[in-house]
C-alpha cells in the first residue's frame, strides 16, 4: 500500500538556524506513528511542517518534498487552506475557542462555507461522538468550550478537528497537559480513529509511544535516527543513540 | 528601628487602604458638589428650552444636549470603523519592519498631542481649507483625529493579546487569515476594544477647547451636520466663564455626568451583546 504521506529529504531553517537536516519518512495510511525525542530534536517542527503550520513563522523554509497522496503540498498552486482542512491539527494546550462547545465543533464547516443548521447539527453530534464527548456535553452544547475539563477540552479540540473531515490528524504532544485518566482517553480514542483516519503524533512519553502506535520514528537533533515498527524500536533498536534514548540515559 | 515583618504589612495595607478610600471620596464629593448644586437648576423647562444667553445665562441646555448627542454619532461613526481598520492592519497584517515600527511610534507620539493643537489642526483643515465653517461635521472630523491614535492603538493591543494558539487552531482547520480575523481575533479582543470606544465616547462628551474652535459656539438647535452647535462640556466653559451663572453651569455639569454614565452603559450592554453574538451564545 502507498503511504499517506511521503517525506523525502527535508531541510527546515528557521532564519538561519537548522531545524530539520534530511528528513525521509514514509506514513503508512490508517495507522498511528509516534515521533518521539528529546526537547528541541525537531519532531514539533517536522509535525507542523506537513500541514505547513510553519508557514506562519516568519523566516521559516524547508527544502525538499512532503507529498500528500503522491502530490507535494509545497508545489506551485497548492491551495493551503485545503490542505490544512485534510491534515488536521490538535495541540499540546486544549486551545478550545472562548465559545460555546456547539461553536468549537462546527467552527471549521462554517468558515468552510457550511450554513444550513441541520447539517452543523448532525456534523456536531457525530463529531462530538466520534471524540468521545457526546455523552459528557450532549445537554450543554450552549455552554462555554473552556467551562470543560482539561481533557474534556481537549477532546473538544479533537471533536473540532474532526468536524472538517480531515484525512491526517496531526497531535502535537496532546496529552502533555493532562492527568492520566484523561491520557488514557484519548489513547483509546486514537485506537478507535485510526479506523478511519492517518495519525502522526508527536509525543514525549515513551509509554505512549510503545502503547499506542504501530511505527515509531526517532528524532535527534534535527535527524531522523531510526525509523520502524514500534516494537522492534523499542525491543530492538538498531542505533545507539535509540537505545540511549528509550532506555532513559538521556533527554 | 526595623519593623517586623508583621508591622510592614499593617502598614502598607493601611497605606493602600487610605489612598484607595481617598480616591473614592474625591469622587464621591466631586460628583456629589455637582449634582447637589446643580440639581436645584434642573427642571424639565431648564432640559427643553436653549439658553437665551445673556449675562445670567438665561434659558436651558435643550440645543446643547442634542448638540451633544450628534457629535457623539458622527464622531462615533466616522472613528470606530476606521480605528478598527487601522488596529487590524497593524496587528495582523503589517510586516515587522522598521517603517512599520516608526509609523507605529508615531501615532503614539500623536495619541500624546495635547487637544487644542489638534483643534488648531481642525480648525485650519475642516472649517477653512474645506470650508466646512463651524459645523459638527468639522467638529466631529476634529475628534476623529484626535482620538483615532488612541483607538487604534488601544484595539491593536486587544487583539495582540489573543493567544497565538487560538490563531493556530483556527488556521489548522482550514480558516483563511480573514477569517481567523474576524471570526476569532476580533471577538476574543471585544472586550478591550469596546473599553477603548467607551473612553472615546467619554473623551468626545468632556473634550470642549476643540469644539470650541471647530464647531463654533451657536446655541441654536442644530438641523443638520453642517450647522454649528454648542456642546454640553462647551456651555459648562461658556457659562462659567462669560456669565455669572455657576449654578447653571453645575447644573448643565450634572447632566453631563448623567449623560456619561448613561452611554457608558449603553455601550457596555450593547457590546456584551455584540460579544455573546459573535461567540455564538444564543
Amino acid at each position: 500500500m502507498d503511504p499517506k504521506i511521503t517525506v523525502r529529504d527535508v531541510d527546515f531553517f528557521y532564519g538561519t538556524v537548522q531545524a530539520l537536516k534530511k528528513v525521509s519518512i514514509d506514513l503508512r495510511e490508517h495507522q498511528i506513528t509516534a515521533l518521539i525525542g528529546p526537547s528541541g530534536c525537531g519532531k514539533s517542527t517536522f509535525l507542523r511542517s506537513l500541514n505547513r503550520m510553519n508557514d506562519t513563522i516568519y523566516g521559516a523554509k524547508l527544502v525538499g518534498d512532503v507529498l500528500l497522496d503522491g502530490r507535494n503540498v509545497y508545489g506551485d498552486g497548492v491551495d493551503v487552506v485545503e490542505l490544512r482542512q485534510r491534515v488536521g491539527m490538535v495541540f499540546q494546550q486544549p486551545n478550545p475557542f472562548p465559545k460555546t462547545i456547539y461553536e468549537n465543533v462546527v467552527f471549521g464547516p462554517r468558515v468552510l462555507g457550511e450554513a444550513d443548521s441541520g447539517k452543523l447539527d448532525h456534523i456536531a453530534e457525530t463529531s462530538l461522538k466520534a471524540a468521545g464527548l457526546w455523552d459528557e456535553v450532549k445537554d450543554d452544547l450552549r455552554k462555554s468550550g473552556l467551562a470543560l475539563s482539561g481533557g474534556q477540552q481537549q477532546r473538544l479540540c479533537i471533536a473540532r478537528a474532526l468536524a472538517v473531515e480531515p484525512e491526517v490528524i496531526l497531535m502535537d504532544e496532546p496529552c502533555s497537559a493532562l492527568d492520566p485518566l484523561s491520557t488514557l482517553k484519548i489513547e483509546e480514542l486514537m485506537q478507535e480513529l485510526k479506523k478511519d483516519y492517518t495519525i502522526v503524533i508527536v509525543t514525549h512519553n515513551m509509554q505512549q509511544a510503545a502503547r499506542a502506535s504501530e511505527w515509531t520514528g526517532f528524532f535527534l537533533m534535527g535527524e531522523l535516527i531510526e525509523y520502524g515498527v514500534t516494537g522492534e524500536i523499542f525491543s530492538r533498536p538498531e542505533d545507539k543513540r535509540t537505545e540511549d534514548y528509550i532506555t532513559g540515559r538521556f533527554g | 528601628m526595623r519593623l517586623s515583618r508583621r508591622m510592614t504589612q499593617k502598614l502598607a495595607f493601611g497605606l493602600i487602604w487610605t489612598s484607595g478610600a481617598v480616591a473614592v471620596l474625591v469622587l464621591v464629593f466631586l460628583i456629589g458638589y455637582v449634582v447637589v448644586r446643580g440639581a436645584p437648576e434642573i427642571s424639565f423647562e431648564f432640559l427643553t428650552t436653549p439658553p437665551r444667553g445673556g449675562l445670567g445665562g438665561e434659558g436651558g441646555i435643550s440645543s446643547c444636549i442634542v448638540s451633544t448627542l450628534w457629535i457623539i454619532v458622527t464622531t462615533m461613526v466616522l472613528l470606530t470603523p476606521l480605528g478598527l481598520g487601522a488596529a487590524i492592519y497593524m496587528a495582523e497584517y503589517a510586516p515587522d519592519n522598521r517603517l512599520i515600527a516608526f509609523v507605529r511610534y508615531s501615532v503614539e507620539l500623536l495619541a500624546g498631542v495635547p487637544s487644542i493643537v489638534f483643534a488648531l489642526f481642525g480648525y485650519a483643515v475642516f472649517v477653512l481649507a474645506l470650508t466646512l465653517h463651524f459645523s459638527i461635521l468639522s467638529g466631529a472630523l476634529t475628534l476623529v483625529c484626535l482620538l483615532l491614535p488612541y483607538l487604534t492603538r488601544t484595539a491593536e493591543e486587544a487583539m495582540r493579546s489573543v493567544p497565538r494558539a487560538q490563531r493556530e487552531a483556527a488556521l489548522a482547520l482550514g480558516a483563511t487569515k480573514w477569517q481567523v480575523v474576524t471570526r476569532v481575533v476580533v471577538p476574543a479582543a471585544m472586550p478591550g476594544i469596546i473599553t477603548g470606544i467607551i473612553l472615546c465616547v467619554g473623551r468626545t462628551v468632556s473634550e470642549s477647547a476643540p469644539l470650541f474652535v471647530t464647531m463654533g459656539g451657536s446655541s441654536q438647535m442644530p438641523d443638520g451636520l453642517l450647522s454649528p452647535g454648542r456642546t454640553l462640556a462647551v456651555h459648562v466653559f461658556y457659562l462659567a466663564m462669560e456669565t455669572n451663572a455657576l449654578e447653571k453651569a453645575l447644573a448643565t455639569g450634572a447632566v453631563l455626568v448623567v449623560l456619561i454614565l448613561v452611554t457608558n452603559l449603553l455601550t457596555n450592554w450593547i457590546s456584551t451583546r455584540l460579544q455573546a453574538r459573535m461567540m455564538g451564545a444564543t
